[in-house]
């Protein structure tokens, strides 16, 4: 019987090990450099907030849009076929997105996409920020991660919001529909309100995902630590250099602040997943009680 | 089976006051290949109670909700025939059913409040329709919950959560829901069957109040309720092909105390059902 | 309160008819987001196959890598990499995973049945690349070098999860009095567990084995700093060898999980990343294996769990 738990601390020992060395202060500016043993996170950790975030913002009402369809509108014919499409979005490994993103995704979407975007809200002030600077040939940056994230997490928060609408009673539809509301009234302001906290937890589960993910992001975001906000320039998460360069970190002071880097990952989704749990438990709650007399 | 109308003594002194309102003209209705309610013909008048009665599985439901068009929710579900709200027939190509649901009500057999607030609850519908003014929907919703019985119990929670409520409460507060759009028909499907004897006498006594304002249709397999509460009651029975017919239909009194078909009779007497 | 029927006349048409062109537009636009969704599977799949496709010739699956610019070679050591790493994990991951479900089942209450079910969902959330260094940790650290072995256990990490989640939803359906009967009958615990219980949870153990499989087989972070990749992997030489030299099976298969091994996920990832024309047009044919082998595996679970759920009905 394995003891999860042993496993949690055991990570956290050998990454703790690298924490008594003190010089690792993830939140401040960027510095990176095997040679000199000098080591701080900020860039790995702007690089991964950065692109789950925008995932999540770009994946979320497309989601959302899938989960009512096939919950509410889909006719029982297309239902399942849909279904299993949408999982199978899920199935496709990491890697393959990653290859499917460099030769064919990034130079024929990405890169025109970003010459726009940088022509276009990058001269607006503020916002601008995010969207400077040329985006390289190749396409490669932080906007193509973000993209293709959005694309792998669509499935779990489709799935799980589709299951919560399907889980609310019929008996809310038809008091709706009997007052006269349209379809459309019916599921923006009575189902959704309804399932929230279980959508809201299918996000987060779509925000862990998104952290976590590691090769395809790898695969197209540049790998490269230079100081620019911009989506549009190439970037760097966590587990993208902890995936480049734990094999062949040399330096003790290197290789502990990979784990470094990989337990502030773990505890980050850790919490997530918690949260994620603790609201969809609470939707389960809500279900009515039987009529009291 | 021929359908009895009204029979001579009822109808001519009401007939100013309460006019037909909802006309049944050869209805049937089919669920695919299953035709669960034959030849249904029947009028209701305006500000009557009308009971829909009959043994379990009869279609008195599905021709309740064939009144409001919910049954157009179920994708097999096919009619034949005329139902007229005064004096138009609602299931002619260019009616809005939005409309339709409008103008008559439903109460459902079991409580189903939103999750929302007492208030959001029963405003919830005239907001619908565009009524968007603080001091308006505080009028509507201030009414509803008064003709629903319910105002002087949650005039001082009203953003209270419509789900804290007991059952009985719940079902006035769908009462209140669904009379805050000002339907000429309310339906109600079984109300007080999932509540207990105090909350169903309730009930029945908020029906004899919303009657006066509110023509009333009301499906329930409780004989006692039906002979209790309503002016007209119509008897349902499904034939050999299991399809619901109705099989008398005439003055509560009529039905219970002298019926023509021997089937009512064994019913309300209890003999069988 | 006839004012309110007069406000909602007053309106008229004008708010209907927004109102039904708002519930149009809006249904119609999931309908087109859904298709929007799904633009990128048909993109990817297509692709794969069409690029993929030109690369797959017999000798893809049979041979081994030729050195660049020989032309030829193939993956054979990724395939088998692939068939040996998730041999290990199934065989790693499934007895612990059975005994954590069966006690959790049956012990809901007792604080180590709850710790195993928090922590079976934490560890489901997992990102794959710390299981990784969790997996370097425990296995090539102490070892001192990279192994089949360790891709195992970390793969196996990954499945645990599944299995136990599957393996446990199947317990939980067994109703009680079959377990008691069986009990009052004066059968040992043991045996209950056996005879009454193991049978259902086939079921369960069977699904979770067929969908983490589905997922392990194409993982690549877990494998990086594990098996971490070998091209020279050469099983037919190692089992020959082997015989040749008189050595038992446990030494042969000692010396083919002990080293560092490829799988097809690792091999994609290496090749499409280098500025070699005829790697990459490898990498595509790579992808095409892999992508049949996941679908398939995927179908295979579904279809499985469709069966499972006919039975139940009765």
């Amino acid at each position: 019987m394995l003891s999860i738990g042993w496993m949690l601390w055991n990570q956290s020992s050998e990454a703790r090990a690298a924490f008594g060395l003190g010089f690792l202060k993830p939140t401040l500016q960027a510095s990176w450099d095997p040679v000199l043993d000098h080591f701080q996170a900020w860039p790995f950790i702007y690089g991964t907030l950065l692109t789950s975030l925008v995932a999540i913002l770009l994946a979320v009402p497309i989601s959302l849009g899938i989960a009512v369809f096939l919950a509410e509108l889909c006719p029982s014919w297309l239902r399942t076929p849909l279904n299993w499409l949408v999982e199978l979005l899920a199935a496709i490994p990491s890697v393959i997105y990653g290859l499917w993103g460099i030769f064919i995704f990034l130079p024929r979407v990405i890169t025109p996409l970003g010459n726009v975007l940088a022509e276009t809200i990058g001269k607006v002030p503020l916002i601008g920020v995010l969207f400077t600077g040329p985006i390289p040939a190749s396409g490669a940056s932080r906007l193509a991660a973000s993209v293709i994230l959005t694309v792998m997490i669509i499935p779990t928060i489709a799935a799980v919001s589709r299951d919560v609408l399907e889980a609310i009673p019929n008996s809310q539809r038809e008091a709706a529909l009997a007052l006269g509301a349209t379809k459309w009234e019916t599921i923006w302001q009575v189902l959704l309100p309804y399932g929230i906290s279980g959508i809201l937890g299918a996000v987060i589960l779509g925000l862990g995902r998104a952290l976590g993910e590691t090769m395809a992001v790898t695969m197209v975001i540049g790998n490269s630590i230079e100081g620019s906000l911009s989506l549009l320039r190439p970037g760097y998460t966590m587990s993208s250099v902890i995936a480049n360069e734990f094999a062949e970190a040399v330096s003790k002071l290197h290789t502990q602040s990979l784990i470094e880097i990989g337990l502030v990952l773990f505890i980050l989704t850790l919490l997530l997943n918690m949260m994620a749990r603790f609201l969809v438990w609470r939707v389960a709650r809500k279900t009515p009680q039987d009529a009291r007399a | 089976m021929t359908i009895t109308y009204l029979s001579r003594e009822t109808m001519p002194k009401d007939e100013q006051d309460h006019p037909v309102m909802v006309k049944v003209e050869d209805l049937n209705v089919f669920y695919g290949k299953f035709k669960a309610l034959s030849e249904i013909n029947m009028q209701i008048q305006a500000r009557k109670i009308t009971a829909i009665i009959g043994p379990s599985g009869c279609g008195k439901s599905t021709l309740l909700r064939s009144f409001n068009r919910m049954n157009d929710l179920t994708p097999s579900a096919r009619i034949e025939g005329k139902i007229y709200l005064d004096g138009q027939d609602m299931y002619q190509r260019d009616v809005d059913v939005v409309d339709v649901r409008r103008r008559i009500g439903m109460v459902f057999q079991r409580p189903n409040p939103f999750p929302k607030s007492i208030y959001d609850n029963v405003s919830y519908g005239p907001r619908l329709y565009g009524i968007q003014k603080k001091r308006d929907l505080d009028d509507i919703v201030e009414n509803s919950l008064r003709q629903a019985a319910l105002w002087e119990e949650v005039k001082d929670k009203l953003g209270v959560s419509g789900l804290s409520l007991s059952g009985g409460q719940q079902q006035r507060l769908c009462i209140a829901r669904a009379l805050a759009v000002q339907p000429e028909v309310v339906l109600m499907d079984e109300p007080a069957s999932a509540l207990d004897p105090i909350s169903t006498l309730r009930i029945e006594e908020l029906m004899h109040d919303l009657v006066k304002d509110y023509t009333i249709i009301i499906v329930t397999h409780n004989m006692q309720q039906a002979a209790r509460v309503s002016d007209f009651t119509a008897m349902m029975m499904i034939d050999d092909k299991r399809s619901g017919r109705m099989i008398e239909f005439d003055a509560t009194n009529t039905i219970f105390t002298n019926p023509r078909d021997k089937r009512t009779e064994e019913y309300v007497t209890g003999r069988f059902g | 309160m006839n004012n309110i029927k007069n406000i909602i006349e007053a309106q008229g048409l004008k708010r209907k008819q927004r109102r039904k062109t708002a519930n149009a537009i809006m249904l119609a636009l999931t309908g087109l987001l859904t298709i929007i969704a799904l633009i990128p599977l048909f993109w990817i799949i297509g692709y794969v196959v069409i690029r993929g496709g030109k690369s797959i010739t017999p000798g893809f699956f049979t041979q081994l890598p030729k050195p660049l610019g020989m032309g030829g070679g193939g993956v054979l050591h990724a395939i088998e990499g692939t068939i040996i790493v998730s041999f290990l994990a199934t065989l790693f991951a499934i007895p612990p995973g059975v005994l954590a479900a069966f006690y959790a089942a049956r012990n809901p209450n007792t604080p180590l049945g709850i710790a195993l079910r928090f922590g079976t969902d934490v560890l489901a959330g997992v990102p794959s690349i710390v299981i990784g260094l969790f997996g370097y940790a425990i296995v090539v650290k102490p070892q001192g070098h990279y192994s089949a072995l360790a891709g195992g256990v970390a793969l196996a990490i990954l499945m645990l999860p599944t299995i136990i989640r599957t393996t446990e939803e199947m317990l939980k359906l067994v109703p009680a009095s079959l377990r008691e009967g069986s009990l009052a009958l004066g059968a040992p615990e043991w045996k209950t567990s056996l005879s009454v219980l193991f049978p259902a949870a086939l079921n369960g153990i069977i699904t979770g084995f067929l969908l983490s499989i589905a997922r392990a087989a194409g993982e690549t972070a877990p494998l990086l700093f594990t098996a971490l990749g070998n091209e020279r992997f050469d099983l037919a030489t190692i089992i020959k060898g082997g015989i040749a030299g008189h050595q038992t099976i446990f030494q042969i298969l000692g010396r083919i999980f002990d080293q560092p091994i490829d799988s097809l996920p690792l091999t994609l990832w290496k090749y499409a990343q280098m500025p070699y024309p005829e790697r990459v047009d490898q990498a595509w044919g790579v992808a095409l294996v892999l992508m049949i082998l996941v679908l398939v595996t995927n179908m295979i679970a579904r279809i499985w769990i469709e069966i499972r759920k006919k039975r139940l009905r009765g």
